[in-house]
This record gives C-alpha cells, sequence and structure tokens, in this order.
C-alpha cells in the first residue's frame, strides 16, 4: 500500500481511540500491574501515531499550498457532510505537535499520577484523537466535533486528577469554552444553510455579504478568543493550568490554546476577510492589552504554574497580533510562535511537574538555590525560560520577531507596545529562574531534591533540542508553511479589495 | 352509513397491532389475579413479549406509503404514526423492565403496574394514530387514568400519594382545557374529523378564519402543553417526577411526552396547518419559557428525579422548535430529537435505578452518587456518556438532535431562537456535568449507603442505549431518513 492511498490522517486520528478502548479494557492480577501496562500500552500506541506524524510530515510537500493526504467520504448526507480530512502547510505542524506531546505526558505519568491511572491514560488518549481530528478536519461540523470533544478529556483530566480547585476550573474551563462554541455551531449552521454544506475547501475564499460576514465573525471570535485565551476571557486559563495535572498542563499549553488561532486562520481570514478587515485594528488592541496587561500580571505571581499560564496568554496575543496583521510575516510569525510556544510552554510545565513531583507545591517561595543538587534540572530549564524570552537562537525569538515585523509594518504605535511584552517577559520569567534555581538554598527539602532521572531526561532534551533546532534552523517550518500563507494572504487581499459597501455602512453607525 | 361486516374484519386486522395490546392487558389483568407467586414478573415477561410483538407488527406496516383511514375516519395509520408508535413502544418496553426491576421486591411492587402500562401504552397508540377530535380524546383519557394510578402506586408514600393526586388533578384540568378547546373548534366547523377540519379552514381562507377557532386552537394547545410539560404548564413536573416511584417516574419521562408531542404534531401540520402564523407564536413563547426555566431551575435541584424533571422541560422546548421551524425539516428534525431524546433518557433512568441503598431504595438525591465511579466506574461512564449526551457535546448523539432542530430554525430564520436555545443548553450542560462531578470527581461518604445493584433488567435497557448514544456518529442518516419519510406522510 502506497502513501497515496494510505488513509494516514484517518489512523492517526483514532489510532488512540482504538487505543483507549483497548486500555480500557486491559486486566491484570494486581493494581501496579494494570497500572504499568496501561501506560505502556498508551506509551506504544502514542509513539506509534508520532511516528506516522513524522511520515506524514516527511512526505508533505511544502510547496504547495493544497490539502494533502486528503480523505474525503460521504458521512451524513441529510446534512451534506462529509468526512473530508486533510493537512496543508497551516495545520501540518500542529498534528505533529499534538502527536509529539500526548507520548510526552504518558511516559511521566508513572510518577505524578498515583491513582486511577488507567483512566488517565485513557483520557490523555482520547483527547489525542480529538486533537488531531480537529486540525485535520475540512468539513466545519465535523470540525467542530472534534474541537467540541476535547471538551469531555479535558474536563475529566481537570476534574479528577487536579489541585485542590479543580472542581472550580473544570466547570470554568468547561462552560467558558462551551459558551463560545456553541455561538460558532450557530454561526456554522447558518452557513451551511448559505452554502448548502460545511466543507472547509468550499467555504473558503468564497465570502458572503458583508454584514453577514460582521454577525458570523463575531460568532466565530467568540468561540476562538475564548480559546486562545484573549484577553479578557482568559481567566478561565489560570485556574485551568493551575489546577490540571501536569499532563493536563502540558497538553492544554501545548496543543488546545493552538485550536483558537488555528480557527482563526482555517475560518475567519479565508471566509470573513471583510469582516476580518474591520475588526483587525480591535483585534490589535486586544493582544497588545493581552501582551501587557497578563505580562504585569505574570511579574506579581508567587505560583510558578500561574506565572506560565499567565506568560501564556501574553504569548498568544502574539498569536493574535501576528495573525490580524495579514501581512506574510505576521502570519508566518504566528504560526511559528504557536508551534514554538507549544514545545516551550509545554517543557516549562514539564519543568514545573518535575520539581512539584518533588516537593507538591508550586510556591515560588518555597524553593531555591536548586542548582547546586539539580544542576542538569537548571540547564533545561534554562533553556526554556530563555526560549520563553525569546533570547536569539531560540524557537522564540523568531516567532516574536516575525510578529513584530508584521506589526510595525501595520502600526508603529501597536509594534512598540507589543514590543515591550517582550521586556516584561525577561522580567518576570528571569526573575522566576533566580528564585527557584539561584538565590540562597533555604529550604532544607527544595536542597535535598534528586536531580531528573532517565524518563524526565528523555522527555525535556528532545523538547530542548528542538527549541533550540528551531531557532537556528526556522526555515524547517518556515518553508513548508510558507506556500499555505503566501495562498491564503493572496486571496485575503483579493478579497478585500472587492468593493465593501455593506460594511462601510455598518462601520458608520 | 352502512358497514357491512367485511369492512369491519379488515379494519379490525388492519388495527391489529392495537387490539393485540387491548386484549392482551385485559388477559393480563385475569391471569395476573390467578398467578400466586412471581406475578409481576411473569406478567412482565408476558407484556414485554406482547410489546415486542407489536412492535413487530408496527415496524411491518411501515411498508403501505398511503395513509390507511379506519373506522369511519377515526384513527389513521401513517408513516407518522407509525414513527411515533415505535417509540412509544420502545419507552414502554424500556418502562416495564425498570418498573419490574425497581418496584419487584416492594410491597407495592404489583403486577398491575405492568397491566398499567400496556393500557397507557394502548391509549398512547390511539392518541398518535388519532385522525379525529373524540378519538384523540379517548386516547389522552386512556393514558392519563392509568398514569395517574402509576404514579400513586406505593400507596404507603405520601409523596407518591400526594404525586398521584396532584398529577390527577392538573391532569383532570388540562383534559378539561382539551375538551373545552374541541368544543369551540366543534362548534365552529361542525366537525371533529381532522380532514374536515382541514377543508373548512382552508375554504374559509378568503373570508376571515372565526376568531373562536383560534380560541379553540390555544385551548387544545393548552392541555397539550400540560401533557408534555412545557412551561408554564410544568408545574406537576418535578413533584410528580420525585414522588412517583422511581421506574414510574421514568415511564414519564418517555412515553407520553412523545405521544403528546405527536398528537400535537399531527393537530399542526394536518388540521390546523393553515393557522401557523397564529399558532407559531404560541409554540415560540412556550419553548423560550421551557428552555429557560428547564435550564436555571434545574441549577438549583438537590432532588435527582427534580433535576431529570427539569432537564425533561428543558428538552421539550428543544423539541418544540423543530415545530415553529415548521416544514419538512422542522418536523424531522422533531422526530429526530425525540428518538435521540428518548434513548438517552431511557439509558439515564436504567442506570441511575441501578444505584440502590440495602434495601433496594433507588437513590434519589444527587449526593447519594458522590464517588460513584470508584465503586462502580462502569456504570458511571456509562452514565457520564449519557449526560454528555444529553448536555449536546460532540461526538456523542444528542449533539446530532440539537444539531437538526438548531438547522432547522436558522433556515428559517429564528435566529433570537437559536441563540436563546444554545445559551440555555450551556446553562444546563452546568447541571448535567454537577452529576458527573459528584460520581467522578467527590469523595465518597465514609459509610457508604447506595452501590450499584447490577440486574440483567436493567442492562438490556443501558447497553443498547449507550451503545446507540456512542455510535450514533457512525451511521446519523438511516434515522433521519425515517424521520423525514415520517414527516412526509404529514404533510
Amino acid at each position: 500500500m502506497t502513501l497515496e492511498t494510505f488513509p494516514i490522517l484517518t489512523v492517526m486520528t483514532f489510532l488512540p481511540l482504538v487505543g483507549a478502548l483497548f486500555v480500557m479494557f486491559i486486566k491484570g492480577s494486581n493494581e501496579t500491574r494494570i497500572r504499568n501496562n496501561a501506560v505502556n500500552v498508551g506509551a506504544f500506541i502514542s509513539v506509534c501515531v508520532l511516528g506516522l506524524a513524522l511520515v506524514m510530515l516527511g512526505n508533505f510537500d511544502g510547496g504547495t499550498p493544497d490539502f494533502q493526504f486528503v480523505e474525503n467520504v460521504i458521512w451524513f448526507e441529510a446534512l451534506n457532510l462529509t468526512y473530508h480530512m486533510g493537512v496543508d502547510g497551516i495545520s501540518v505542524f500542529f498534528v505533529v505537535l499534538a502527536a509529539l506531546l500526548t507520548p510526552i505526558c504518558i511516559a511521566l505519568c508513572k510518577q505524578s499520577v498515583t491513582s486511577r491511572v488507567r483512566e488517565y491514560v485513557v483520557a490523555l488518549l482520547v483527547l489525542e484523537t480529538f486533537m488531531i481530528g480537529t486540525f485535520c478536519a475540512l468539513d466545519g461540523i465535523l470540525f467542530y466535533v472534534f474541537f467540541e470533544g476535547v471538551l469531555i478529556p479535558m474536563f475529566v483530566l481537570i476534574g479528577v486528577w487536579g489541585g485542590p480547585k479543580r472542581v472550580y476550573a473544570a466547570f470554568k474551563f468547561f462552560l467558558f469554552t462551551l459558551l463560545g462554541s456553541v455561538l460558532m455551531l450557530i454561526a456554522l449552521i447558518y452557513m451551511f444553510v448559505a452554502y448548502g454544506t460545511t466543507d472547509i475547501p468550499t467555504m473558503m475564499f468564497d465570502p458572503l455579504a458583508g454584514n453577514v460576514q460582521f454577525w458570523l465573525f463575531l460568532a466565530f471570535f467568540a468561540s476562538f478568543a475564548v480559546k486562545m485565551p484573549m484577553w479578557p476571557v482568559h481567566t478561565w486559563l489560570p485556574d485551568a493550568h493551575v489546577e490540571a495535572p501536569t499532563g493536563g498542563s502540558v497538553i492544554l499549553a501545548g496543543v488546545l490554546l493552538k485550536m483558537g488561532g488555528y480557527g482563526f486562520l482555517r475560518f475567519s481570514i479565508p471566509m470573513f476577510p471583510e469582516a476580518t478587515e474591520f475588526f483587525a485594528p480591535m483585534i490589535f488592541w486586544l493582544s497588545v492589552i493581552a501582551i501587557v496587561y497578563t505580562s504585569l500580571i505574570a511579574l506579581v505571581q508567587t505560583d510558578m504554574k500561574k506565572m506560565i499560564a499567565y506568560s501564556s496568554v501574553a504569548h498568544m496575543g502574539y498569536v493574535t497580533l501576528g495573525i490580524f496583521t495579514a501581512t506574510t510575516n505576521g502570519v508566518e510569525g504566528a504560526i511559528f510562535q504557536m508551534i514554538s510556544h507549544g514545545l516551550i510552554s509545554a517543557a516549562l510545565f514539564l519543568c514545573v511537574g518535575v520539581i512539584y513531583d518533588r516537593m507538591h507545591t508550586r510556591e515560588i517561595k518555597r524553593y531555591g538555590g536548586i542548582v547546586k543538587n539539580m544542576p542538569k534540572y537548571a540547564t533545561l530549564f534554562m533553556i526554556f525560560m530563555l526560549g520563553s524570552v525569546g533570547l536569539p537562537g531560540t524557537s522564540g525569538f523568531v516567532g516574536e520577531i516575525l510578529v513584530l515585523m508584521g506589526g510595525f509594518q501595520v502600526d508603529t504605535v501597536i509594534g512598540t507596545l507589543a514590543a515591550s511584552g517582550l521586556v516584561l517577559g525577561a522580567t518576570y520569567m528571569l526573575w522566576l529562574y533566580r528564585q527557584v534555581v539561584f538565590g540562597p538554598a533555604e529550604n532544607k527539602d527544595a536542597s535535598a531534591m534528586k536531580d531528573v532521572n532517565g524518563m524526565e531526561k528523555m522527555a525535556l532534551i528532545p523538547l530542548a533540542a528542538m527549541v533550540l533546532w528551531l531557532g537556528v534552523q526556522p526555515g524547517f517550518v518556515l518553508d513548508r508553511i510558507g506556500p499555505s500563507v503566501e495562498n491564503l494572504l493572496n486571496n485575503y487581499y483579493s478579497a478585500i479589495s472587492l468593493p465593501t459597501d455593506d460594511l462601510a455602512r455598518l462601520g458608520r453607525n | 352509513m352502512m358497514i357491512n361486516e367485511i369492512t369491519i374484519f379488515n379494519e379490525l386486522y388492519t388495527a391489529r397491532a392495537d387490539l393485540l395490546i387491548a386484549l392482551a392487558s385485559l388477559a393480563l389483568l385475569v391471569i395476573g389475579t390467578m398467578l400466586k407467586t412471581r406475578a409481576i414478573h411473569r406478567v412482565a415477561i408476558a407484556a414485554v413479549t406482547v410489546l415486542f410483538v407489536t412492535l413487530i407488527m408496527t415496524l411491518q406496516q411501515d411498508n403501505s406509503d398511503a395513509p390507511i383511514t379506519l373506522f369511519n375516519d377515526m384513527i389513521v395509520y401513517d408513516r407518522y404514526g407509525v414513527f411515533m408508535k415505535i417509540l412509544v413502544l420502545i419507552g414502554a418496553m424500556a418502562a416495564v423492565m425498570m418498573i419490574v426491576r425497581d418496584t419487584a421486591s416492594h410491597v407495592f411492587g404489583r403486577f398491575e403496574s405492568v397491566v398499567l402500562v400496556l393500557l397507557a401504552t394502548l391509549g398512547m397508540s390511539i392518541m398518535v394514530s388519532a385522525n379525529n377530535m373524540l378519538s384523540l380524546y379517548v386516547g389522552v383519557e386512556l393514558q392519563s387514568l392509568a398514569l395517574y394510578i402509576l404514579a400513586s402506586t406505593n400507596r404507603n408514600s405520601l409523596s407518591s400519594s400526594e404525586a398521584g393526586l396532584k398529577y390527577f388533578i392538573l391532569g383532570a384540568l388540562s383534559s378539561g382545557f382539551l375538551l373545552f378547546g374541541i368544543s369551540l373548534i366543534y362548534g365552529f366547523t361542525g366537525t371533529t374529523s381532522f380532514p374536515l377540519i382541514a377543508d373548512i379552514i382552508l375554504m374559509g381562507q378568503d373570508s376571515t378564519i372565526p376568531m373562536a377557532l383560534s380560541v379553540g386552537l390555544v385551548f387544545v394547545l393548552t392541555g397539550l402543553a400540560f401533557k408534555i410539560s412545557a412551561v408554564p404548564f410544568h408545574m406537576w413536573t418535578p413533584d410528580v417526577y420525585q414522588g412517583a416511584p422511581s421506574s414510574v417516574a421514568a415511564f414519564f419521562a418517555m412515553a407520553p411526552k412523545i405521544a403528546a408531542v405527536a398528537v400535537l404534531g399531527r393537530l399542526l401540520f394536518s388540521p390546523f396547518a393553515e393557522l401557523q402564523g397564529e399558532w407559531t407564536q404560541i409554540l415560540y413563547a412556550l419553548s423560550i419559557a421551557s428552555m429557560i426555566l428547564g435550564a436555571l431551575a434545574g441549577l438549583i435541584q438537590k432532588n435527582l428525579y427534580r433535576l431529570l424533571a427539569y432537564s425533561s422541560i428543558g428538552n421539550m422546548g428543544f423539541v418544540l422548535l423543530g415545530f415553529i421551524a415548521g416544514g419538512l425539516n422542522g418536523v424531522s428534525a422533531t422526530l429526530v430529537y425525540l428518538a435521540i431524546y428518548l434513548v438517552t433518557t431511557a439509558g439515564i433512568f436504567a442506570l441511575i435505578l441501578s444505584v440502590r441503598d440495602k434495601n433496594n431504595v433507588a437513590a434519589t438525591n444527587l449526593s447519594d452518587f458522590a464517588g460513584l465511579s470508584k465503586r462502580s466506574p462502569a456504570v458511571s461512564y456509562a452514565l457520564a456518556i449519557m449526560l454528555f449526551s444529553m448536555a449536546g457535546i460532540p461526538p456523542l448523539a444528542g449533539f446530532f438532535a440539537k444539531l437538526f432542530v438548531f438547522k432547522a430554525i436558522i433556515i428559517n430564520e429564528y435566529y433570537i431562537l437559536a441563540i436563546v436555545g444554545m445559551l440555555s443548553s450551556v446553562v444546563a450542560a452546568y447541571y448535567y456535568l454537577k452529576l458527573i462531578k459528584i460520581m467522578f470527581f467527590d469523595q465518597p461518604p465514609a459509610t457508604v449507603l447506595y452501590t450499584v445493584q447490577s440486574s440483567g433488567l436493567l442492562r438490556w435497557v443501558a447497553v443498547p442505549c449507550v451503545a446507540f448514544v456512542v455510535l450514533y456518529i457512525l451511521s446519523p442518516d438511516r434515522l433521519v431518513y425515517e424521520a423525514t419519510q415520517a414527516a412526509l406522510s404529514l404533510n
């Protein structure tokens, strides 16, 4: 069977689900054995998916903006729904990202999760199915099914294995996201009525009338802005992150936040170009507020996870800024920033998880001077910290500089304000690093912690290598996303140069 | 009119499915009194068999595309009636199994309950195929009287008696409204036959339709709104669900609602189709009020059955959305919604009925489920799936049910209704999640009172329901096709 006929996206999407079913029915003589088997099977399945993802990436043709590995079968005739899967330059790396982070979370759960390990693995595998599906789906309703389906395993992950306020966090996460999404569903149904289909390639670059776009844009915006999350609807994220178990945080920061940005690129810009142009200035300001305001909030946090969560909101501010500049630099930078943030923030949460597993506290001031007893950890943590700051030579730098270039092309004030986030980001991250890793070793238990073990190294070192490699070789990503971005923007500009009477009228009213 | 004997026999033969239930219920009533031991079990086996045979017979009727009218147009068999009757029969079968499991070991667990379910099913069968105001009313009363008794079967319990009485008084009131509406309609059209009413309204289109006809329709709608417990006629629902024996509440949540919606649909789209502009406003108000109240009032409930009552009120709001949208799209959306609602409800009740204390009393409070997932993960996961489906989360069946009704109303440009409906479904999601939270996130109490007592009967209900809800996504078309055919036969 050649790769042309092999349904690689379907296999990647549903293999974890099959694995989850398998794990659910594992039998064993005692609890420990079931637990080990569950983790091993889960890790094996997710590594297989990662292997497939790499094969897909290897065979991905970076020279064309077309969708590749396309599968298209009729699924639901009454609604004209198709099971339409495919990836292009915009989505391909998100699929790889989801496939990369899941095995790491599963492998590391042996030490961080103490109860109901089997269910934990099942939840992560189900989550992987929905994540990969979201990025591969090329039908609006199919996309929605995956996009919303994510809520179920994530709700369970936060609620069952989370911290003390897990119930509050889980509900907040679920209801916030659901509220945004149902508005998107209404818009999707409206588009189904208008187009007679919800096939994404059909709806792309074939915009509806201006005033309709306006409302549809807002409905989609409600969903993606919550998912991103953008200021001021970001408040669920710190709670969810703080309460979620390490694996949940990694997936949340690494992949789920990217669904919002991906949605903007897949739906908002190509389908509602006039509305995008109309709302872009508002989104610039929301992004800038997110960057500056949440950076300032991050400065005063005493909880490590909360600080990184707020830094995530700030970094996502760069993403929305980049996307809506609608410049090649900005959009490519936004995608790159999402991928880079997916690696760095996931790694940062893993780093927090490493010391949390040993001390069971996330209070920054309970740590200090751990560079002496954990030198390897200090090194790895430093790489990710610097990546988050955006030091040249790390992947964080490439994304941010591209976004800022895009921002300055559009508006100098916006660009300047956004650039100030770099300074603030450096301030809190360096402060965090100094407090935790250096500083006086006052806490005996912190000084007694053991350095990273083999499993943790296996998770962190590849991530560190990728952060550095993408920092010096950004072309690997940028070359592949380039044609798709180019195509997106060309169509966007040809769409908005059309007469825009309706929107102008709305703008004046 | 002369009726010759051959016609009578032909008609009786055509109505054999309904006759079978009628004869079986009478026969079982006699046989039941003669059985000394395990009467309820034996009668229940017979009853389920009868219902199953009826189901098969009804499915075979499905082949006929043209509607058949019987007994001087009193009864009509069309695909719409068949679709609804199948739902009713499935609901009744599930209810019989649950009632046996729930009540058999109690003093009040007597075989008459099963016979009453059969009689109510017969009433509902007549309702869904009524083609005349009189046969409609006979059907409604037959099912209602059986249901009043069922609600108060646990006669030693104060709350059960109260539930029965409350249901009876409010039910009688609603029947009064229905009858008054029918008399007004009869007064101004001179007939009770649906096709004739339709003709008269159609002829009167050029001149003005008498005001009193609309008033009559309003009264009929009010009577039926009581039966489907749409706000503001919902007050009996939480009390009855809470007071009646748990398994009886399960029955109330399924078959009678479906039958009442079926009658409503037939009335609105067959005799009163021309008055759509008038009744749409009424339905609009009922639907919005039901969705909002069902969502908000459910938030503060501590009793599981009250919560499910509000959930069903909210669901009826969504069911009405399809009728508001009207047309083929709308009616078929409502039918799909009803089918999925039926299966989900049956599954939820079968699962919660399996959670019982040492005295074999089913759990009734939300807190009784605390930490259930540690004790019995399988039931907890199944219940969580059903609740997520009720909340309309993809990829479960409940999502598609909502997708359909919302598609229908958006096509017809009821955007406000769509937004209100969607937002109330988010609010309602909170209380479904609350039960999931209690099962999964909360710690079990120090002394565990309620445990899952597995039972073959409940498993027979729960497993197919869960399988349907999870696997519906794989082949959603079949149900929609059947619903569309059913909706087609209505116009």
